[in-house]
């Protein structure tokens, strides 16, 4: 435990040090999000119908826009060998660098939807679900897309890469995520989705540090 | 296969260097079955199976259709199974197996969405629904074009074999998971379009038809991915002085 939050702790005093790159993210959401509506056109209704679908996609790309730098700079500077060279678990090391993108990445996405969602006339408990959704789901994101970082890491063009292979296997957290939300509005009762996605997570935190390990090993070796 | 000093006979075809002339044997006999299954599951699709009784004569393509997914999705699980050996055993032979097998699932993903999408223009007015299976088939596409785009963007073969085995691995443990979700998704958004479970009583030699083409589709894939796994060893193993000597003797 102490050691994922070694690495937690240094990957937020960095970004600390760095804020523009996590604001930069944010604001690619806020705008992802505002674009649909100029696009699509004003109607109310129309915007309640697609509202959940539009957050949740804008999530997957805001939180895909961090995900490059994630293990990069650490890569470039040798300290990731060093980490893998540590007596300390790299797996939990790695664990905590992921944890630590979540937070930047993924929590300021829980906390800024309920306002854009009010924009696309959510109500209040479409938005309280929307959230928990989130919630579950972001992590989801960071863990998966961390396979998809460490194994880019260093790859010619590897951003766009990293999109092609982490974006299918978003399609599940997608479909849960903003399905709860759907079904809240239906009347149905959120609990089945909710569910669901609490358990991809618990599959991911098990597996996806794991598999990140392994991929970061590949990459530095 | 009766090689006395090695502890598992099998295990002597690890190597490339043996491998190499067994494919280019078996090779030929796999691309003839191809060959001659595709003619005779053709000819039953085209000419012995009888006319659909509400979808006339457009319902043939399952002739392809089916047997292209069926093999999209075999193949994933083959070059995951493969990948995963490489990793584990660190055999250079089944990681340029998995290689080898990319671009036919690849294909056969494609060929099932395309023949898919011309199904749907006569039989739902379409021609894209998103139909549950069409669209984990899709997904499957995107997953067979992130390993092909992953293993072509890393130079160090060693590495783009470990990266792509890593990547088959995970896509190989969500495969399911994005079947059922979209399988779900699909429930909840389309309650009463026309699902492609058809008639309930196939005719026999529909059955048949399918079947042969399946094996057909296997047969090809072998073929095909043997010729390629061909090309792959001698292209990694150009310094070795048995491939000079197969090269030059060919």
């Amino acid at each position: 435990m102490n050691t994922i939050l070694v690495a937690l702790r240094r990957d937020l005093l960095l970004a600390a040090r760095r804020r523009s790159e996590v604001v930069t993210a944010l604001f690619f959401f806020v705008v992802v999000v505002s674009l649909f509506p100029l696009g699509i056109g004003p109607e109310p209704a129309m915007l309640r119908r697609i509202g959940p679908g539009v957050l949740w996609v804008a999530a997957l790309l805001a939180t895909l826009l961090g995900l490059p730098r994630l293990f990069a700079s650490d890569h470039a500077d040798g300290t990731l060998e060093q980490m893998a060279l540590s007596p300390r678990p790299f797996a939990l090391l790695v664990a905590g660098k992921i944890a630590a993108h979540w937070l930047l990445c993924g929590l300021p996405l829980v906390l800024l939807a309920p306002l854009l969602g009010l924009q696309f006339n959510l109500n209040p408990g479409e938005l309280q679900v929307l959230m928990l959704a989130l919630l579950l789901g972001t992590p989801v994101l960071s863990l998966i897309g961390a396979i998809g970082a460490a194994l880019t890491l260093g790859v010619r063009g590897g951003g766009t890469l990293l999109a092609l292979l982490v974006l299918p296997l978003y399609v599940p957290t997608l479909i849960f995520g903003a399905g709860a939300v759907e079904a809240q509005s239906a009347g149905l009762g959120s609990s089945a989705q909710l569910s669901i996605l609490g358990a991809l997570l618990a599959l991911a935190v098990f597996f996806a540090p794991w598999a990140t390990t392994a991929a970061l090993r590949i990459a530095i070796e | 296969m009766m090689e006395k000093t090695s502890a598992s006979p099998w295990m002597r075809y690890a190597s490339p260097a043996t491998f190499y002339p067994l494919a280019g044997k078996l090779q030929p006999w796999f691309a003839g079955l191809a060959a001659l299954l595709t003619i005779a599951g053709l000819w039953i699709g085209f000419f012995v199976a009888p006319t659909d009784a509400t979808q006339g004569e457009g319902y043939r393509i399952i002739f392809v259709h089916v047997p292209a997914s069926w093999m999209s999705m075999v193949i994933y699980c083959a070059m995951a199974f493969w990948a995963g050996i490489g990793l584990a055993f660190n055999t250079r032979l089944s990681s340029m197996m998995a290689s080898a097998l990319a671009p036919t699932g690849a294909i056969f993903a494609l060929l099932s969405l395309v023949t898919g999408s011309l199904w749907g223009k006569p039989m739902w007015g379409t021609w894209w629904v998103w139909d549950a299976r069409l669209t984990s088939e899709l997904i499957l596409f995107f997953l067979y074009l992130g390993f092909l785009a992953l293993q072509a963007a890393i130079e160090d073969p060693k590495r783009a074999d470990r990266a792509g085995a890593v990547l088959a691995l995970v896509g190989v443990v969500n495969v399911p998971i994005i079947y059922f979700s979209v399988k779900w998704w699909n429930t909840l958004h389309q309650g009463a379009t026309i699902s492609m479970t058809k008639s309930p009583s196939m005719a026999m030699t529909m059955l048949w038809g399918m079947l042969l083409m399946a094996l057909a589709f296997w047969m090809y894939s072998i073929a095909v991915a043997l010729a390629r796994v061909r090309n792959i060893i001698l292209e990694r193993e150009r310094h070795a002085d048995w491939v000079r000597g197969a090269v030059e003797n060919a």
